[in-house]
């Protein structure tokens, strides 16, 4: 029965996620444990879960840790569930403040106090880099490398940013539901990933413009 | 260089733009912007950019059968593996 089970090959990620709604599940089985309901949610939910995490924490095993840790919390607290909030968005929840909370065990907050997405205020992150790459090759701006270095971007982005980025932008999450999970308003939803938008495209800048053909 | 004072403000409404959620009045003084500003045109073509990029190149894998399997085990679901 594996519900979430898609191609290796999917290379949209917008397509992949959620194909079963938490309507499709029986609260009430799941309040009583039924195992064979609660295995389906496991594999509804799983994949977006352990993804969330390893964007996070950039690390497989604690990924998998934060995948266990949630469906224990999960299962445990099912019975206190009170459907008010879909249960797709009480799972993330649960597992963005495990991850979250793992992340600052491993890594005192001294990295990320500072960073402009902890302050939806302020006024950092405007473009510095001014120059048009749009113009070089699909091979270029395709490339593996730039690929990885895009990777490498996103794996540098502020947390405050990158769990946005993340919900929203690769989990496909609308604006509403990643409020939801991280219980913060649409308008913050909005203005990070507007940061997190921006700080990729200065990433990408910084990039491509080495790449761009010389002119003297 | 950097876009002028009068540009920042114009920028913070970009992402909206791009995903069409931006007022009809505020998109036409942003395009009447872009029409005399090099500068936030090119922003706004390097992000659309970016964005086409992400969308088309980010593709994250499913729960390796191994991590699922060691998921089922400490659930006590194995009966359910398949
Ligand atoms: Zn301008």
């Amino acid at each position: 029965m594996a519900v979430t089970k898609m191609p290796q090959s999917a290379s949209n990620p917008q397509k992949s996620q959620n194909p079963v709604s938490s309507e499709d599940f029986s609260l009430e089985a799941l309040r009583r444990g039924d195992p064979l309901e609660f295995a389906r949610l496991v594999d509804a939910y799983s994949g977006m879960i352990y993804r969330l995490a390893k964007r996070i924490l950039q690390n497989p095993q604690d990924a998998e840790d934060i995948l266990q840790e949630t469906f224990i919390k999960a299962y445990n607290a099912l019975p206190r569930f009170d459907g008010r909030s879909r249960l797709s968005t009480w799972l993330y929840r649960i597992a963005t403040n495990e991850a979250l909370m793992l992340l600052r065990k491993k890594r005192p907050p001294t990295v990320s106090v500072d960073s402009p997405g902890g302050n939806d205020a302020d006024d950092d992150g405007l473009p510095l880099q001014i120059v048009d790459w749009c113009c070089l090759p699909e091979s270029e701006l395709m490339s593996e490398e730039a690929r990885r270095h895009l990777e490498r971007s996103i794996e540098a982005l502020p947390e405050t940013l990158k769990t946005v980025f993340v919900l929203r932008e690769l989990e496909g999450l609308s604006v509403r539901e990643t409020a939801q999970v991280l219980e913060i308003s649409e308008a913050a939803v909005k203005t990070r990933l507007h940061r997190a938008r921006l700080a990729l495209r200065e990433a990408l800048t910084v990039y491509f413009k080495e790449r761009l053909p010389q002119v003297s | 260089m950097s876009p002028s004072e009068s540009c920042h403000h114009l920028l913070d409404s970009l992402s909206a733009y791009v995903d069409g959620e931006l007022s009809e009045a505020l998109c036409r003084e942003l395009e009447r912007h872009l029409a005399d500003c090099e500068d936030c045109r090119v922003v706004i073509d390097t992000l659309k950019k970016t964005i086409e990029l992400y969308r088309e190149t980010i593709a994250e894998p499913e729960v390796p059968a191994d991590v699922r399997a060691r998921l089922f085990q400490r659930l006590k679901l194995e009966d359910y593996l398949d």
